[in-house]
Parts: structure tokens; sequence; C-alpha cells
């Protein structure tokens, strides 16, 4: 079987994010990118699955401008095949068109299964799983945190549900997406990243898809969130007990 | 206008989100519909009837959508608009339920969902959070037919003091999708889920080890709050993956949010800063989860908690 894994890159998690003084965005000049870490757990999945015989080729998918090489190159360090970059400006793409561009590969490369994260951590949208199935009306299982595949290629699918666990049996071609149980992604060993360097990636130019990628949704600005108000440090914990009794009303 | 609410249920009750996110269609327009789908419905219809703001209850009972298919749903939701082409707004609570399903709906109108509204301006602008919650951005969609997904802890729940019409619709049959159910596996904890939880106590890689978590629980019983944990924590191996509390894993938003030996990485505070109210615990003064706290406690946190068990 053959898996197709969708990769974004994104401010790393671990930065913090800073609002532009002109409300149009977020910084992201000069800030460290690296791949959406629910993106992660969806290579290693794939890369176990090859490993475990279950998976013949896994290629890698990013939709961006040229830096998105360097994220595709970490999934095939990991353990990708090759990749294939759907080169854009850089602008932003709503995900109705994100899954539109994925379905155009899907059709050209017709995986069994395509695995990407739940959600990117930058605009936290949690869609282009879903938007991917319906465009391929093919059976869907969101937040994944087990992935067992049957001898007769039908997929049993844990999903972190609110509230406790669900599992469905669906059927390939099929969209799974990532949740944080799943698996630990691995760090690339460094003959690994210099073998990577050998993989292919095929570049695609959006503009040739015929795809509008007209946005429907317009941002009018981004302001940094409300500040919290300052705290006081306490004395003890009877004051501590006392502050959430009396002042805050919350025990 | 006119706004469709999906309604979130498990056949016996009504989720509270769906309440949250029937208030949240009453700031868009007057006229509120809620269109519920399972199997045996009648206890959820029974308590849904009672919903303010509500004109309308439109029904799908039938065998087979006992459990939240997400194939099964949409395909539902959209024969249902077909006839019924009035409404402007569906609105889904954006829990695991809705996240899973809206964008398949929105996608079979070929339109741009608006997920995680946490503030509505007018029937076309909308503030949701990105960056967990780093950033606010305030959008305007240009859709005839706007598909959003709302987050309950932003709206209210509705009142409960009225009689709503029911109406049960007669669909054409539809397919059932070959997507089986197989099991569901309800947490077995007596503690509250942490998503919806109201009061929150979470530990830290200052915890030490896992065992240590012991002493948090006396104060989550007493508290009746759910247990969460820093990414650190859980990296540690100290506590399951599940009770990561972060931008990676849950955002939350209780009424109080007790960090205990947590220093305040900045992928913590983005989970947790709509709390009302963050207390914390650390013996670093210096740590930067006091700067994000409304009280702070500078103390060993082995001396402080179970003394504070005891004075809860």
């Amino acid at each position: 079987m053959k898996a197709l894994v969708c990769v974004k890159r994104v401010i790393d998690y671990n930065v913090k994010i800073r609002v532009k003084t002109d409300k149009s965005g977020v910084e992201t000049e000069n800030v460290k990118m690296s791949m959406n870490p629910f993106d992660e757990i969806a290579v290693e999945e794939a890369v176990k699955l090859k490993e475990n015989g279950t998976l013949n080729e896994i290629i890698i998918l990013s939709i961006g401008s040229d830096s998105s090489q360097e994220t595709i190159r970490t999934g095939l360090a990991m353990g990708g095949d090759r990749g294939i970059l759907v080169k854009t400006d850089g602008q932003e793409i709503d995900p109705l068109n994100i899954g539109k561009i994925i379905k155009s590969i899907f059709d050209k490369e017709s995986p069994d299964i395509v695995i990407l994260g739940k959600q990117a951590i930058d605009d936290d949208c949690n869609q282009t799983g879903q938007i991917l199935s319906s465009l391929l009306d093919c059976h869907q299982a969101t937040f994944a945190s087990k992935v067992e595949v049957n001898g007769d290629k039908t997929i049993n699918v844990t999903r972190e549900v609110d509230g406790g666990l669900e599992t469905i049996k669906i059927s390939i071609p099929c969209v799974i997406t990532t949740d944080l149980r799943l698996n630990e992604p691995r760090y690339a060993s460094l003959p690994n990243i210099m073998k990577a360097k050998q993989k292919k990636i095929d570049v695609v130019e959006v503009n040739d898809l015929n795809i509008d990628l007209k946005r429907r949704v317009e941002t009018i600005e981004v302001n940094e969130p409300p500040a919290r108000k300052p705290g006081v440090i306490v004395e003890d914990v009877d004051s501590l007990i006392d502050k959430l009794k009396n002042e805050a009303n919350v025990i | 206008m006119k706004v469709l609410v999906i309604v979130e249920h498990n056949n016996k009750t009504i989720k509270p989100s769906t309440f949250s996110t029937i208030t949240a269609g009453s700031q868009i327009c007057d006229d509120v519909n809620a269109l519920i789908i399972g199997h045996k419905l009648q206890g959820a219809v029974d308590e849904l009837k009672k919903a303010d703001n509500l004109k309308k209850i439109l029904l799908i009972d039938k065998e087979g959508l006992d459990n939240p298919i997400a194939e099964n749903l949409s395909s539902h939701i959209i024969e249902f608009l077909k006839d019924n082409d009035q409404y402007t707004h569906i609105l889904t609570p954006s829990s695991t339920f809705g996240k899973n399903l809206s964008p398949k709906i929105a996608t079979k109108l070929d339109v741009q969902q608006i997920s995680d509204i946490i503030k509505i301006f007018d029937p076309d602008t909308f503030e949701r959070p990105i960056y967990a919650g780093n950033a606010i951005a305030k959008v305007k969609s240009t859709e005839k037919m706007k598909v959003l997904t709302v987050r309950p802890t932003c709206f209210e729940l509705c009142g409960l003091s009225s009689e709503v019409e029911v109406e049960n619709l007669n669909l054409k049959n539809i397919d059932l999708s070959s997507v089986s159910f197989v099991a569901y596996d309800e947490s077995k904890s007596d503690r509250p889920e942490l998503t919806s939880a109201k009061v929150i106590i979470s530990g830290g890689r200052g915890m030490q080890n896992g065992d240590n978590f012991k002493l948090l629980e006396g104060i989550a019983d007493k508290l009746g709050a759910a247990m969460g944990a820093s990414r650190a924590a859980v990296d540690a191996g100290f506590v399951p993956n599940d009770w990561q509390v972060g931008q990676t894993g849950k955002i939350v938003a209780p009424d109080l949010y007790v960090a205990v030996g947590i220093s305040g990485a900045i992928q913590h505070i983005a989970g947790i800063k709509d709390s009302k109210v963050i207390a914390s615990i650390n013996k670093d003064e210096e740590a930067p989860i006091f700067k994000f706290s409304d009280y702070g406690l500078v103390a060993d946190l082995f001396q402080i908690l179970p003394e504070l068990e005891k004075k809860l």
C-alpha cells in the first residue's frame, strides 16, 4: 500500500508568537520554523506502517514556498521515500483550497491512505483532513490515537473524542488525521538526514492545478489576546485559600 | 437570515456544548432552529425542547444513526438543506463531534468553514483564536452560507424554560456509509473531562515522578477538579499523554486552573490563558508561570500540597 503524508511548515511551537504592529498577521520573518507537530506524528505513523510491512511507499507532500522543501526533507529523513512540493508564492490559502490541491495530487498518485495532522498549530483550523475526505468521497478517521491495518485492508482507527475513545472501522482509500497519543515521532539520525538529501522532491506549480485560490474568508485584523491582569504573590496556604474563596469566588 | 444549530447529544441527553451554540446562534438572528439526528432520541428531544431562543426542533430519528458517524450525519444534513435553502448560518459546537462533522458539511456546500469562533460581531464577522490563542483573528466571510464551529466555553448556556415545537422530518432514504462503528470506551475516571472542567489541577516537572501526582489527587477530589499535566511532565513519563494541557495538548478554560510545579513554558501558557483564575505553586520565584497567575505561592510543593488538601 502507498501513503501520502501531508506536512505543513509552521512557526516552531517553542517560539513566542509576535503579532505584527500593523495587525495584518503574525511575524514570521526571522522566526524558527518547523514541521507542524501533528504532521510529525503523521510521518512517524506512516514510517511505522512501512517498517511493519503494511506500506511500501511514503510520499511526503507540502504546500508552500520553496522553504517548505526543508520541511519535506525532514519527513524524508524520518523515513519518507520521496517528496512533492506544490509551490506557491507563500500566500495564505483557505483550507478548502488546500483540500482541493491535495486532491489533485491524490488523483495523480492514487495513494491508499492519506495521513495528516489533525490541525496545524498556526491557524488551528482542524479542517483539512475532513475536507479532503469529503472531496474524495472516501472514509475519514480523525483524531487517531491508534491505527491497526487488518488483513483485508480495512483499518481500525481508535479516535480521541471528548469523554473517551471511539473505534471505527474504515476501508481504503481513506484519510486519517493524527492526535497526540498516536505515537512519539523519532528524531532523524545524521546518516538518514544525509540520505534524505539524495531523495527526490518533485515540484508542482500551484498555478498549473487550475484551482481558484481567491480567499473566501478575509482576515480583517489580528490582535494580541487581552492581557491578563497582574497577579499577586500570596504568603501561605491560608491566604491562597482565602483569596480563591472570597476574592475570586472560584472554590 | 436563519440559523441552523447541529445538536450534539448521546441519544439520551444533550451535550451542554449545544446550549452554548444555541446562544451563539441567537446572537446572529432571532430565527434559530436546531437539527437533531440520531436514534431513539426521545430523552434528548425532551431536554432540547426546553431550550430558550429556539424556534423549532427538526428531528431525524432513524435506525443506523445511533452513532455519530460523520459521513452519515453530513449526508442527512445536506439532504435536508436541499429542500430548506433559507438557512444562512450552520453552527456546530467546536467539540470533537463538531470538528469531525462540520468541515464535511461545508465542503459538500463548497463553502469555507470558519473554525472555533469565540465572538460574533455581525452575521459575517467573527473572532477566532489562532496560534493556540496567542493571537486573535477578526475574520469576515464572503460566503453566502456561513458554516461555523463555536467554542462552547465562550458563550453562556441558553436558558431552559421553553416548550419548543418539534417537527419530525421525513427525508428520502439515504444510504448509510460503510464506516462501521466498533466501540466507544468512555473514560472511566470519576473526574470531569479536562476540556469542560470548572476546576483543573495540573502538575509539571516539579512533581519529580508519577507517584507524586497522588499528592494532587486528594486536592482534585475536594475541588471536583480534573487533573492535567504540562508537556514536560508527560514527556518525562510521569502521566499519560492525554493529560497534557497546552498548545499541542488540550486547550482549557476552567474557572480555576491550579498549576503545581509548572514553570510556565510558552506552549503551556497558550493552553491555559483563557482560564478565569490561575493559581500557581512553584518554589522558583522567577518561574514565568507567576507572570500569568492571579495568585502565586512561592513554596516547596511537597510541603504545601498536604497542607492545602487538609485545609480545603
